[in-house]
């Protein structure tokens, strides 16, 4: 079974000082205005151009084992492979902020305005990001409506390309999932179209069962160290 | 003030509206149009670059910065092509075939021209063979590739691989970056050079093309 989520693009603006976090910038008085004015516009542009959606389909752990399989390129050991058998549900997603954000940022490039298309994708990619969370959260409210779920339960995303999980894990997961129906393209090398698109698999279950240690051989290479703070979401 | 030193300044602080009127001022004062881009647009760059390389000021001002340098450089390429002004070198810029993220390609690139190269960009899914065929056309002494995919990557190797097979290994030297790439994938497959992020890849083409300042 699976739906679509929509959104508007002012339900999945995402959180000023989370921009200026990631982009290194400092948050409050300490951004000059000329900077403010720049992430302002980069808000506004990001406003009237979103059109925000997502897929979600329900997995079974077995079907899901098989697409997490994929072309056998996963890390050796990772932690999906341990959390995933504790859920309670699972869903694949995939969620895009839309192909004209894209497409403008690249615009302003060709325009000679790189500070302008650099912000607008910046809030883009936190966008894409938080759609993930958002189709997580929506898929957790339908599950406790209809009572499918214990009250402890919680949801996070995980995506290919992180912990482990090799990119072109992709491949059967839209295979499994049909995303086109959203918009939603992967060429041959596992990128996806529009490219402000994430995909990956939603995991309901208590916190605990999200809690993994993050010593893997990758982690040593991971730039973001964001499993600790998803961990603390959920717990 | 002088005016080339006022283009510097004002570009500095991002101005491209006045970057503009004070090249176009200096173009109709007679100003040699090599002394108008070295001594007015990229004497303010070279100042925004190491700033930035200091870590006082941010990439979005970098990029400002950048604006106000299109802004006088519109009004001079013609006059420079005229007067063959060259620049510091050339370097063929791309994201490898199969990628189309080029944020930060086009990042490198202005950081380039920033710093006086000229830059030939192939944009993005570029198969091999076209980043040689570029570098041999334009005599670009460098190659510089970018991949935001591991999915992608194999793609630099098939150029450096490709360089060498056409007897090019010393003429044309390659870089690369990209988030999944590293120092030690540059070394595996043989390029001349990995940039960790768009100023140090500047960095890295200039020890390339002799232009690195001792």
């Amino acid at each position: 079974m699976k739906w679509r989520v929509d959104w508007t693009a002012a339900d999945s603006t995402p959180d000023w000082n989370q921009v200026l976090r990631a982009q290194g910038l400092p948050a409050g008085e300490a951004l000059p205005p000329r900077l403010v004015a720049l992430v302002d516009d980069a808000f506004d542009l990001y406003l009237r151009l979103a059109r925000p959606r997502a897929l979600v389909g329900l997995v079974d752990p077995r079907a899901f084992a098989d697409i997490y399989a994929g072309d056998g390129l996963n890390s050796h050991e990772t932690p999906l492979e341990s959390i995933a058998p504790k859920a309670e549900r699972l869903a694949l997603f995939v969620a895009t902020v839309g192909e004209r954000v894209s497409a403008e940022v690249s615009e302003l490039f060709a325009r000679h305005e790189p500070a302008r298309g650099y912000m607008l994708d910046a809030v883009a990619s936190e966008a894409a990001d938080g759609l993930a969370h958002a189709a997580g959260r929506a898929f957790l409210e339908r599950l406790r409506d209809e009572g499918a779920v214990t009250d402890q339960a919680r949801v996070l995303p995980y995506s290919p390309g992180y912990c482990g999980w090799h990119v072109s894990g992709q491949r059967r997961l839209f295979a499994a999932l049909g995303p086109e129906e959203i918009g939603v393209t992967l060429n041959a090398s596992c990128l996806m179209l529009p490219l402000k698109s994430v995909s990956g698999v939603l995991v309901v279950g208590p916190g605990v069962a999200h809690r993994f240690h993050p010593t893997y051989a990758f982690c040593e290479h991971c730039g973001t160290r964001q499993c600790r703070d998803r961990m603390a979401s959920v717990r | 003030m002088d005016t080339l030193k006022q283009i510097a300044e004002h570009l500095e602080r991002g101005e491209d509206e006045r970057v503009h009127e004070l090249v176009s001022r200096a173009i109709a004062a007679g100003l040699p149009p090599g002394d108008i881009l070295n001594h007015g647009l990229l004497a303010g760059m070279t100042v925004i670059g190491e700033q930035f390389r200091l870590r006082e000021i941010f990439l979005p001002d970098v990029l400002l910065a950048a604006r106000a340098m299109y802004a006088g450089l519109d009004l001079l390429k013609p006059l420079l092509a005229r007067d063959g002004v060259p620049s510091a070198g050339k370097v063929v810029i791309g994201s490898v075939q199969g990628d189309l993220h080029d944020i930060g390609k086009n990042l490198v690139g202005i950081m380039l021209k920033g710093a006086g190269f000229e830059v030939v960009d192939l944009g993005h899914d570029v198969p091999a063979e076209r980043f040689v065929d570029a570098a041999v056309e334009s005599n670009a002494p460098v190659i510089g590739m970018s991949a935001l995919l591991t999915t992608t990557m194999p793609v630099m190797k098939e150029v450096v691989d490709l360089v060498k097979r056409r007897g090019l290994e010393g003429r044309v030297r390659t870089i690369v970056g990209g988030a999944p790439v590293s120092e030690s994938f540059a070394r595996e497959i043989g390029a001349d050079a990995y940039g960790f992020d768009a100023a140090n890849a500047v960095e890295r083409v200039k020890g390339l093309t002799g232009t690195a300042q001792v």
